[in-house]
């Protein structure tokens, strides 16, 4: 008996060793990831308000997300008097490890991916990053306290709204697949030689938006606007259970922004990845840590410390080895044109791994823009732009992207070809969308009439 | 209480009620049906204060009410003692005075801009304003050696004169802000977003706004063209052109352009005003021992937040017998309740912005 358990998990561990590493290794690194993406955050906040941002700890602030962890770790765990223990101290963990499980699916690049070739891949990590939600009803739920209850009930609210929006985009998407495996995603756009974000652009606007509502950004934010809820779900959370839902938040973040670029914006494909003329673009990756690591090797001797301008000079290092990294498998072929196969499989591992983080960062950068820029919408005028806009766009995108398709199949048109007839497709909908538009200004009009004339009336 | 009404204590320790307001606010669901405002929890009695002090020495606690504004509220005092005495500042003294209370009004709006602007959602005015704002602290400093609490003016004129390069400070400073104004605007003014979160938020109708005794932008937005610097000009009021702006609905959003355009309308005056200072005395021929005669005077300015007015009976002692003070903030945080029935909570904070109340003047 014991015998037998014992063989099942031996065998249990040689077919699966390489994606549990990975797994492991995913939930050692993603807090350091999360934590230097906050302070990124900080610093593009920082500059874009005419200010500098974290500069005490380490050279440019470079171990403040270090110094923030031991804080929050260290710091006392409240559990308020009347709370539910067992679900405040369950609900934390249910929203992170949604996040974390939701990132299994996804693929890095071709070579690395946890979840290999699930063939639902997309719907696995969609469906499980919306079981985050369920983290933060009960959190709400749990800590017994208005606020936090107000948070849940909006964030809930917010999320089945804008699912909707975003599943019908994403289904705009698949209509040119016809798969749901994530590889096949990325490699249907390879196929086709153009994004998807070119062929659908109104699905990868209705994604984009229906995306921040979903992950509760700016200005979408409601669920935890300190000017109303003081932090919404999040109120009664302190310490550790506070950055893990901190955590929850940046992981789904993450995930958004992965699948809008597996599905719009090539997955780990270089631009131009069909014309070997624009090749040198191989070189690009390189060049740009390359920079990187200059520009910290320059600023070395302005840090006012000894261990300062050596943290600066490992980091420039750092630079320069990554570079060194993501440069061999473009140089070595053309000094020895016979490696070229051996290192193929090493170049689209690594270049494919660049690219998709490029992206991904390109995309939760434009989050980040949105924050610092716009006002918060209002709970009903959210409301009112997911269900009577993005819902009704999404729908009557699938349906004309649909026959666009079958279009494109009756003139045999392939890859920028299907341009010919997506374009117009794309046009309808947003001429479908001004019309949207209109009703509701007539609506609201007519509302507003109605709602001044009995104004004192309570 | 109604199985479906909540009611929930925002404040006095919520971060978007300025300071330590605390509003009761009864809801269904998330709109307002009912709100009362709780305050005093900064009260330190100043009206009481001044009956045991000398007229001198009241002056640096008037800076205390409005700290935000602190030019504004020594203004209004060292002018109603003034009136008291039956003396008038000299003519040099009562164009600083406008030009100092003009950035003061600058200052405040700015701080109102970016505080509002916060709370409805959008981070980074905040830091823009406060830019802008500290030149015009630095210009206090250096005149009178302090940013906030200022104590800058003195019964009868001026404490100090002004500084080598004040008019330079100034210029350059009303210069800058021509373009920065513009930046504050292409943020907010066209914004979809802003303007669905302000207009037609907190409606106060011209009539209300009179009912209530609701002064300053608050009034002006309502569309009643009312401005004591027009009407009943002090300091060097009556030698500038400048107009009154006003709005029409009444809502937010009239507030928002109102205190934008009274920015501008500042940075002209304080233009015009640095062109031509006259020379002479900054002091009139008031004693070290003030002793008014027996009476009482009422004495009101434009302060930014509405109109600031000192009652102030005197018995011909040293100390004044009685002072009251009509604070803006006070008289203005009295709509509150007329303005957020029927809205959401999230239109609660952008009422308590735009109402830009400062509770060292509401609790005195």
């Amino acid at each position: 008996m014991m015998n037998a358990a014992l063989q099942a998990t031996i065998e249990f561990l040689k077919l699966y060793w390489a994606p549990l590493l990975c797994g492991v290794a995913v939930v050692a690194i993603l807090p350091l990831i999360v934590g230097y993406i906050v302070l990124v955050e900080r610093k593009i906040m920082a500059d874009m308000q005419a200010r500098l941002g974290p500069m005490r700890v380490g050279p440019h602030g470079l171990l403040q997300p270090i110094a923030d962890a031991v804080k929050l770790l260290i710091k006392e765990d409240i559990v308020p008097e009347n709370a539910d223990k067992l679900v405040f101290w369950l609900a934390p963990v249910l929203s992170v490890g949604a996040g974390l499980l939701s990132l299994a699916g996804l693929a890095i690049g071709p070579a690395f991916q946890i979840a290999q070739d699930i063939n639902i891949g997309i719907l696995f990590v969609v469906g499980i990053s919306a079981l985050g939600i369920f983290g933060i009803v009960l959190g709400g739920w749990a800590s017994n306290s208005h606020y936090s209850l107000m948070g849940a009930l909006r964030s809930s609210a917010q999320l089945v709204s804008y699912e909707t929006a975003a599943g019908m985009a994403l289904v705009s998407a698949l209509l040119f697949t016809g798969t749901l495996n994530i590889k096949s995603i990325v490699e249907a756009q390879s196929r086709e030689g153009i994004w998807f974000v070119l062929l659908a652009p109104v699905a990868f606007f209705t994604y984009l938006v229906a995306s921040i509502a979903e992950t509760n950004r700016a200005p979408f934010d409601l669920p935890e606007a300190e000017s109303e809820l003081v932090a919404g779900y999040m109120t009664e959370f302190s310490g550790f259970r506070w950055s893990l839902y901190f955590l929850a938040e940046y992981t789904n973040m993450i995930v958004v922004a992965s699948v809008a670029t597996t599905l719009f914006l090539g997955g780990w494909l270089r631009p131009f990845a069909g014309l070997p003329r624009l090749n040198f673009l191989d070189f690009v990756p390189p060049l740009l840590l390359i920079a990187v690591g200059v520009y910290c090797a320059v600023r070395v001797s302005k840090q006012p410390t000894r261990v300062q301008q050596m943290f600066m000079l490992a980091v420039a290092g750092l630079c320069f080895v990554v570079a060194l990294v993501l440069a061999a498998p473009v140089v070595l072929p053309i000094i020895k044109p016979t490696l070229r196969a051996a290192i193929a499989p090493f170049y689209a591992g690594i270049h494919g791994g660049f690219w998709f983080i490029f992206k991904v960062s390109l995309y939760i950068y434009f989050f980040m823009w949105l924050r610092f820029t716009i006002p918060r919408y209002r709970f009903d005028q959210l409301m009112r732009l997911g269900w009577h806009f993005l819902i009704p766009l999404s729908i009557i995108n699938v349906l004309l992207v649909g026959v666009a398709l079958i279009a494109g199949s009756y003139f045999h048109l392939r890859g920028w070809g299907l341009l010919l007839v997506t374009t117009p497709a794309a046009v309808i909908a947003l001429l479908a969308a001004l019309l949207i538009l209109g009703a509701e200004k007539e609506r609201n009009a007519r509302q507003n009439q109605t709602a001044a004339s009995d104004f004192y009336a309570g | 209480m109604g199985a479906d009404e909540l009611v929930i204590n925002m404040g006095p320790q919520h971060p978007s009620t300025h300071g330590v307001l605390r509003v009761k606010l009864k809801l269904d669901g998330e709109r307002v049906i009912g709100s009362e405002c709780i305050i005093g929890y900064l009260h330190r009695g100043v009206e009481k204060i001044a009956e045991n002090r000398t007229y001198q020495q009241f002056a640096p606690y008037v800076d205390r009410m409005d700290y935000v504004a602190a030019v504004s509220s020594g203004l209004g005092y060292c002018e109603a003692v003034e009136k008291l005495l039956i003396v008038e500042a000299p003519p040099r003294a009562r164009v600083i005075r406008t030009i100092l209370t003009e950035l003061q009004r600058i200052a405040s709006h700015l701080l109102w801009l970016g505080t509002h602007a916060l709370d409805i959602g959008a981070l980074t005015p905040l830091f823009y304003c406060f830019r802008e704002r500290e030149e015009i602290l630095k210009i206090f400093e250096k005149y009178c050696g302090a940013r906030l609490t200022t104590h800058a003016f003195r019964i009868g004129g001026l404490q100090y004169e002004a500084y080598d390069t004040f008019e330079k400070d100034v210029e350059r400073f009303c210069k800058d802000f021509e373009s920065r104004i513009v930046e504050y605007e292409t943020l907010l003014t066209q914004n979809r977003i802003w303007i669905g979160r302000t207009k037609g938020v907190g409606i106060l109708t011209a009539a209300d706004a009179i009912a209530f005794g609701v002064t300053g932008p608050v009034l002006r937005a309502s569309g009643v063209k009312w401005d004591i610097r027009k009407a009943m000009p002090y300091a060097a009021y009556d030698q500038y052109k400048f107009e009154i702006p006003v709005g029409t609905t009444g809502d937010t959003y009239d507030r928002y352009l109102v205190r934008m355009e009274e920015m501008r309308q500042s940075r002209l005056i304080c233009l015009q005003a640095i062109e031509n200072i006259p020379s002479g005395p900054i002091l009139a021929k008031v004693g070290k021992v003030l002793k008014p005669p027996p009476g009482e005077v009422y004495h009101a300015i434009e302060a930014p937040k509405g109109e600031i007015g000192y009652y102030i009976v005197s018995d011909g002692t040293v100390q004044p017998y009685r002072v009251h003070i009509r604070p803006p903030s006070f008289i203005n945080l009295q709509a509150f309740d007329r303005m957020v029935r029927g809205h959401l909570v999230a239109d609660v904070v952008a009422i308590i912005g735009t109402i830009d109340i400062v509770l060292g003047e509401v609790d005195r």
